[in-house]
């Protein structure tokens, strides 16, 4: 009995726990956040639809071979994508298909330091970085 | 035909056996195979001499046009890889043939100029542009088992 009330008791948390998110990446998304707000006081947190618009924009100032964030990563952020420019299989960025994703500042700094120079031409600001994940946390 | 099956095809035509003595010793640092492997096939360091891998490790930040960059400790970790086990320290298998192309003092940075590798790579322009192969570095879109030193 107490047994199967446990039971009953972990079922039912575990799409809480599914949203619930990633330490690793909360943790990253607070800091993003904490950044916009020192370079501009009135940034009023992040957001998933600016995070979209980014990923799927058509840029100038990168490499023509990733005008968008979608030439390797697809339209369709649960699919796998390829580089663009190397042709190497990339995993989805989605984090309902890759729960990994986005869960280690390190690896995050440096694959925002290359594909936002690659795509953009330029460093991606603390806002759109959180914005990204936020949109693909949610994907 | 499809590109694909012609880059299948050419395959078979071109090598129906890989002798044992073919294999290049595949890579099996897990800082190289991660790092290198994150944009592309970590490459065997036997297709190049030491003094090439010197080169490409000391340039990172403009790394074939490409931001590649890596902090200190991991770039070292992977170049001293890399050297130990280059084309010019008992390289081995299929890249033995690659170095008999390596001028003394050369110092070459592209596997894919290699005269070795040209030869064995003359295809048809339909080929080169099937969107599953993208560039002449792409050695796992026909060579399934590249990336365990196997040209087949």
């Amino acid at each position: 009995m107490r047994r199967s009330i446990l039971l009953a008791g972990a079922i039912a948390l575990l799409p809480v726990l599914a949203l619930a998110g990633d330490p690793g990446r909360d943790a990253i998304l607070s800091d993003y956040a904490a950044q916009a707000r020192r370079l501009d006081p009135a940034f009023t947190g992040l957001s998933a639809q600016r995070g979209e618009t980014l990923f799927r924009t058509k840029w100038n100032g990168g490499d023509p071979r990733t005008p968008s964030c979608t030439a390797c990563h697809t339209a369709d952020p649960r699919q796998p994508g390829q580089n663009a420019k190397t042709g190497r299989p990339i995993d989805p960025v989605a984090v309902s298909v890759n729960p990994r994703r986005f869960t280690d500042k390190a690896e995050v700094e440096k694959q925002f330091g290359r594909d936002c120079k690659s795509v953009l031409g330029r460093d991606c600001t603390p806002a759109e970085k959180g914005d990204y994940i936020s949109f693909m946390a949610g994907q | 035909m499809r590109p694909g099956l012609l880059c299948a095809a050419l395959l078979l035509l071109a090598s129906p056996a890989l002798a044992d003595d073919e294999r290049v010793r595949p890579v099996t640092d897990p800082v190289v195979r991660k790092e290198c492997g994150a944009c592309h096939m970590a490459f065997q360091p036997a297709f190049l001499p030491a003094r090439s891998w010197d080169r490409l490790m000391a340039g990172l930040s403009d790394h074939f046009g490409e931001e590649a960059s890596l902090p200190a400790d991991k770039t070292e970790i992977i170049r001293a890889y890399l050297t130990a086990n280059a084309g010019d320290k008992g390289g081995q298998g299929e890249a033995r043939k690659f170095m008999r192309w390596v001028a003394p003092q050369g110092m070459p940075l592209r596997i894919t100029e290699n005269p070795a590798f040209l030869r064995k790579h003359r295809f048809p322009d339909a080929v080169w542009k099937d969107p599953k192969v993208v560039t002449r570095s792409n050695c796992p879109a026909c060579h399934g088992r590249a990336d365990q030193g196997l040209y087949e």
